[in-house]
């Protein structure tokens, strides 16, 4: 273990630290594949600079399977990239920056597990990478909103035509987003908050 | 240009199965731990609380003079409130081992540890509310 010795530890900066009427914490997801813009979502919203937590995770782990049956036994290290956004003195709430392939899963133990709801990041230009996280997140039953970046390299399609792909349901919102902009971050993170609260009134209503 | 085709799916009524966890080949007997997880869920028997990557730590003493030094440096870390996923970026560690020293510290009575707001089936309007009302602000 890798542990720096106490004196070299760099805590948070004066001012990010939390006040001590910090009550409780909420957290978010923002889970999409390689390059998607996933960190830069998490950058461009959090008060923080985005910090990173990481897991080792062997290459059996990851379901890598070329080195398979090979004597020495890899380890490999994950990182999941996450910032912060203080809510009120008491309410604070985390985005967590991980990745929707499906070898990384063992990350979401307990990830998911909690969070509020997701926002899944798509890539026009590899729409499929997407496809299984979004399957496992409405198998296990947590809200997501979908968020295009458009990539100027990436093909041009209509939200409706993505819906389609996607075979999202009507009441998911898909938006557009460029996640290197605060606003449009923050509009994202806005979007899956209406959703969420507009499937509180629903299950109010039946 | 046409785009790939998903086909949506449904919540299972049961969790769906853990993933494949298992850290070396089939043949490890005895002895074999489970790997690393994210973080600790409460043991089997439900004696802990969970930890969650969003419970708050605040430290309640200065570090004992028998404390490890990564539990000092966690408690002096914690003088405010502090994520356990924060904690794992500045101590530089993965998220389990800090569920452990957390554990250890818990048990002591070193640290608070503050629960975090969870989805739950019926979600809270006026958390959410609050959210959306911060979010404005940015
Ligand atoms: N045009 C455009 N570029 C973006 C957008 N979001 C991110 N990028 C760029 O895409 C690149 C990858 O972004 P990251 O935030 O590192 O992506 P990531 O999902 O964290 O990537 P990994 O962690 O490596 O999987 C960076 O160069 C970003 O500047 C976007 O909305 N529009
Ligand atoms: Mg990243």
């Amino acid at each position: 273990m890798d542990f720096k010795s106490s004196d070299t530890i760099t805590g948070p900066r004066t001012e990010d630290h939390l006040p001590l009427t910090a009550q409780a914490a909420a957290k978010i997801v923002i889970v999409g594949g390689f390059g998607v813009g996933k960190t830069t979502m998490v950058g461009s919203v959090s008060e923080i600079k985005p910090l990173t937590t990481e897991e080792t995770m062997t290459q059996a782990g990851i379901g890598v399977d070329d080195n398979y049956g090979s004597k020495s036994k890899t380890a490999t290290t994950v990182a999941m990239d996450f910032g912060r956004i203080s809510i009120t003195d008491q309410l604070v709430l985390y985005l967590f920056g991980t990745p929707g392939q499906e070898r990384f899963w063992f990350l979401w133990n307990g990830l998911f597990e909690g969070a509020l709801g997701a926002v899944v990041l798509v890539d026009t230009r590899r729409l499929e990478v997407s496809f299984d996280v979004m399957g496992r997140l409405e198998e296990r039953g947590v809200p997501f909103v979908v968020a295009v970046n458009d990539f100027p390299d990436a093909p041009r399609y209509t939200l409706d035509e993505l819906r389609q792909a996607l075979d999202l349901a009507e009441e998911i919102p898909i938006v557009r987003c460029d996640a290197r902009r605060r606003a449009s971050s923050r509009d994202v993170l806005m979007t899956l908050m209406s959703f969420l609260h507009s499937l509180t009134m629903s299950a109010a209503s039946t | 240009m046409i785009p790939p085709q998903r086909r949506r799916r449904h919540p299972t009524q049961e969790p769906p199965p853990p993933p494949p966890l298992k850290l070396e080949g089939p043949k490890d007997g005895e002895g074999e731990r489970p790997p690393e997880r994210l973080y600790i869920l409460t043991g089997e028997d439900g004696e802990r609380a969970p930890i969650d990557l969003v419970t708050l730590i605040v430290a309640r003493a200065d570090p004992p003079r028998s404390a490890a030094p990564e539990q000092s440096a966690l408690l002096r870390l914690c003088q405010s409130p502090l994520s356990v996923a924060e904690i794992s970026a500045y101590l530089n560690l993965p998220i389990s081992v800090v569920t452990v020293l957390l554990t250890e510290l818990l048990t002591a009575e070193l640290v608070q540890a503050r629960a975090p707001v969870i989805r739950q089936a019926r979600a809270d309007r006026s958390l959410l509310e609050a959210v959306m009302h911060g979010l404005q602000k940015l």
